[in-house]
């Protein structure tokens, strides 16, 4: 067609492209950096938090277990929903686990391992069933479970609560072993979001989580299966909180009825400072893992940099504040630039 | 099958709706549809507001069902329950807003849900892109696939919604408005959009209010008024005022009782008023006594002007005058003090508290005055409401009925009641009579009659010509965002206003 006679309404497309491909770049970027100069910063204080065989495991381990969660929980938010229900998740599946071992004697360790990941499953899956079909938002129904899902919690484990000899050599072993000085949870965690980030990369159904948070009317219109994506969001998320529960009590042995409380918040701090923004459709799993990262990381680094205790949890929160800020700073300007560039095309 | 198109040419009509009728209720929003969109052409479709298009428009995308006529594609009887159907069928409706996903790129937007994969089910972006750069380089625009589609004009966001048509290859597409929120230059390049999908074999539908668009355009052209087919002409045999004949020609009727009114001072004067990309140097007055009415186009900017001017949206330039004195912008206290209303247009959502009894809604704009020492009491507020209700004969149960439970017109009677119970020098109706019955409509006209008679002056914002025309002692006439005519009531005729309301500024002269 002769049509090219239209000139394009915008002279040049190009560089407000390059500069939002950038600008999503530059989301992860900065938080590597930022972490970088908080492991730099506590170094210089003092050398072994990075330079001593436990200070670099820990660096690495300690934040392992939120990562898991912190992925899940990013999913359920692309989605434009959210999942409070994951501490409890977590300190159930960990009780139970402990609990497998004590109640069945010579339970193989796999066994265990699916049957977390399995309840942790159906937990979400009660989420998202609630949740996307009576269309009860999510924040409502996840408060609700996160408090139901620890009240069960504490009604079987009581005052009780397991202690690591109750648990198998070889199971802990996994808590705290390492393959080439890097520890197993770690090489486990990364695994997964690997797994994760291919997935909501390149299949469809992992495009769609985006697609239903960015504008959910749309995706009704698209004909795109929305009730079946949310529950499975919710039901991924339950599953990997329900993973790291199992993980949770090979990591650290002893576990009450309140393990993982407030992991929840954790979890959502670590993916809103890795760059997922809390309104859905944008973000990426690799952003949250950071987050995680970045948040516990900070948390063992403010004490070596002598900064007192009440200080050290204002400073998280304005780190997540912060994160937000900038995230609709960024925004902001980016849309008054691509405003700019169509007047000037008009 | 009917035999009665027994020498059917070789290709059937890609689209044929014959006498279509839907109704809603008791009100029939659609008489007779009636349309055949031929494969390879260019059909307009045009009438005034509320002429039935959108409803034959959902009809064909699937959102209705018909109850009555035919309705083929392609010769074959279809009957869609859905919009999927119709677009499994070929059929693309771009409507004027476009849905699209703001975080996702351009190539995501259009292939979402079906996406180009391998073997193992992963996507081929290759593949997704190399189809999107030949889609967009057929249609001869310039688009990054990998930009967010957050920002793009609504032109592109159109573009993007024709590329998904055809990566469907719909063999219909229908476009409603889409012109309405376009430059000169995007209308340019959405139209060799649709001259090259037209030479490709596809049958499209224009809706469209500007007539010149119409005609630079398609090749046939079909005429809708009040819910029914009117006429259908070939693009060179028809003219411009013989098809705003077909739109309008229907007498004004005496239906709407203008009495005479004493013309005294100015009352509401604004100048220049501005706001970047809703409205722009907007200047006109109103007198006490007078009724001025305000016609346009859906979406010309006529609700947003009169927003600005009660403070409830901000404007950047201009001044508005109320009574001599300079009303401070962004302030509808000051202005409900200074003796202004505001009646919305919609009144379901912006004029009433639904929950609440017919008492407490009338009161509403009141309760400072009627409370004694601060507090309110159901005796003062039923005292007041009483009689307003009566005044303008609002048919209810009781007055602390909730006023979700009156009908349509009856609410318009409250919402009005609630701003006269302010006592306004000037009042502004929006829509004063949308979706109400003729016989409340006609007490409603008789209403703002006879306050205009006692000195009130009144906005009438409207989008019913008859309406405008019978009501207003002078029209004005505003066009995407623009004061594109000024008539006294004597010159007011169908045709002009129309003329202002629709056709280029350029071409006014």
């Amino acid at each position: 067609m002769t049509a090219t006679a239209a000139p394009p309404a915008k002279p040049t497309p190009s560089p407000a492209t390059r500069a939002v491909s950038h600008l999503f770049k530059a989301r992860e970027t900065a938080i590597v950096i930022a972490l970088l100069l908080v492991v730099i910063a506590a170094t210089l204080r003092n050398p072994n938090f990075l330079f001593s065989a436990d200070g670099f495991r820990d660096l690495l381990l300690t934040p392992s277990l939120l990562l898991l969660v912190a992925v899940g929980q990013a999913i359920v938010i692309f989605t434009r929903n959210i999942d409070l229900s994951v501490g409890s998740v977590l300190g159930l599946t960990a009780y139970l686990t402990g609990r497998l071992f004590i109640d069945v004697p010579g339970i193989p360790i796999i066994a265990v391992f699916l049957a977390g990941i399995i309840i942790g499953g159906m937990l979400g899956l009660v989420n998202g069933a609630l949740i996307a079909l009576a269309k009860v938002p999510a924040l409502v129904i996840t408060l609700g479970t996160l408090y139901i899902y620890r009240g069960v919690n504490v009604a079987w484990a009581g005052s009780d609560r397991i202690n690591a000899s109750d648990l198998p050599a070889a199971f802990r072993g996994l808590g705290t072993g390492q393959i080439l000085y890097i520890p197993i949870l770690t090489i486990v965690a990364v695994v997964v979001l690997v797994i994760a980030a291919w997935v909501l990369r390149n299949l469809r159904s992992g495009r769609e989580f985006y697609a239903i948070g960015s504008d959910p009317a749309a995706a009704h219109l698209y004909g795109l299966p929305v009730t079946r994506r949310i529950i499975t969001a919710f039901v991924v998320s339950g599953a990997l909180s329900g993973f790291a529960g199992v993980l949770y009590a090979a990591r650290y042995g002893t576990v009450s009825s309140a393990a993982g409380t407030g992991w929840e918040f954790q979890a959502i701090g670590a993916a809103v400072i890795g760059g997922v923004a809390i309104s859905g459709g944008v973000g990426t799993v690799w952003g949250a893992a950071i987050g995680a990262y970045l948040l516990l990381t900070i948390n063992r680094a403010l004490p070596i940099l002598g900064i007192q205790d009440f200080w050290q949890r204002a400073v998280l929160g304005a780190l997540i504040i912060g994160a937000i800020v900038l995230d609709r700073v960024l925004a902001l300007r980016q849309s008054r630039k691509l405003l700019e560039i169509r007047e000037e095309g008009r | 099958m009917p035999v009665e198109i027994a020498a059917s040419p070789p290709a059937p009509p890609a689209l044929e709706l014959s006498k279509v009728v839907k109704s809603f209720g008791a009100v029939v929003a659609l008489r007779s549809g009636t349309i055949t969109l031929e494969q390879g052409s260019i059909h307009a479709l045009i009438g005034e507001n509320g002429a039935g298009k959108s409803t034959l428009v959902k009809i064909i995308a699937g959102l209705y069902r018909r109850d009555a006529g035919s309705f083929r594609l392609r010769g074959e009887e279809v009957d869609f329950h859905t919009t999927a159907q119709s677009k499994a069928a070929g059929i693309a409706v771009i409507y004027q807003e476009p849905t699209l996903f703001p975080d996702l790129s351009v190539t995501e937007n259009i292939f979402m849900g079906r996406q180009p994969t391998n073997r193992f089910g992963r996507i081929d972006r290759k593949a997704m892109r190399a189809e999107a750069t030949e889609i967009f380089a057929r249609l001869g625009v310039s688009m990054d696939p990998d930009r967010i589609t957050e920002g793009l004009s609504i032109a592109d966001q159109q573009i993007i919604e024709i590329a998904k048509a055809i990566s469907l290859d719909a063999r219909v597409l229908i476009m409603d408005e889409p012109t309405a929120a376009l430059s000169g230059v995007e209308v340019e390049r959405l139209f060799a959009v649709a001259r090259s999908l037209r030479d490709e074999g596809r049958a499209l539908m224009f809706i469209s209010h500007r007539f010149d668009e119409v005609f630079a355009l398609c090749d046939t052209v079909t005429v809708m008024r009040d819910g029914s087919y009117i006429a259908t002409e070939s693009i060179a045999e028809t003219s411009v005022d013989e098809l705003v004949r077909q739109m309008v020609g229907r007498d004004v009727a005496e239906l709407f009782p203008k009495l005479p009114a004493e013309v005294g001072d100015d009352v509401l004067v604004v100048e220049g008023l501005t706001r970047t990309g809703v409205f722009h140097d907007i200047g006109f007055t109103v007198r006490a006594g007078e009724i001025v009415g305000l016609a346009g186009l859906v979406g010309a900017g006529r609700s947003e002007v009169a927003r600005a001017i009660f403070g409830v949206d901000p404007y950047e330039s201009g001044s508005v005058r109320l009574g001599g004195r300079a009303l401070p912008k962004g302030n509808p206290r000051v202005a409900m003090a200074r003796g202004l209303a505001l009646v919305p247009e919609d009144r379901r959502k912006q004029g009433l508290v639904l929950d609440e009894s017919v008492s407490r809604n009338v009161t509403l704009a009141i309760r400072d005055s009627l409370a004694t020492a601060g507090l309110l009491t159901n005796r003062a507020e039923n005292a007041a409401a009483a009689v307003w209700a009566s005044r303008l004969e609002v048919k209810t149960a009781a007055l602390d009925a909730e006023a979700g439970t009156l009908s349509g017109g009856n609410q318009q009677k409250l919402v009005l009641g609630k701003w006269l119970a302010t006592r306004p020098k000037v009042l502004i109706v929006d829509e004063p009579t949308r979706g109400i019955d003729v016989g409340t409509k006609a007490e409603v006209h008789r209403l703002l009659s006879e306050l205009a008679q006692q000195g009130m002056a009144i906005l009438m914002i409207s989008s019913e010509l008859p309406e405008v025309l019978g009501m207003a002692d002078r029209v004005l006439v505003m066009r995407e965002g623009y004061l594109t005519g000024e008539f006294p009531r004597a010159e007011a005729t169908p045709e002009a206003v129309m003329f202002a309301a629709t056709a280029e500024k350029e071409d006014a002269k």
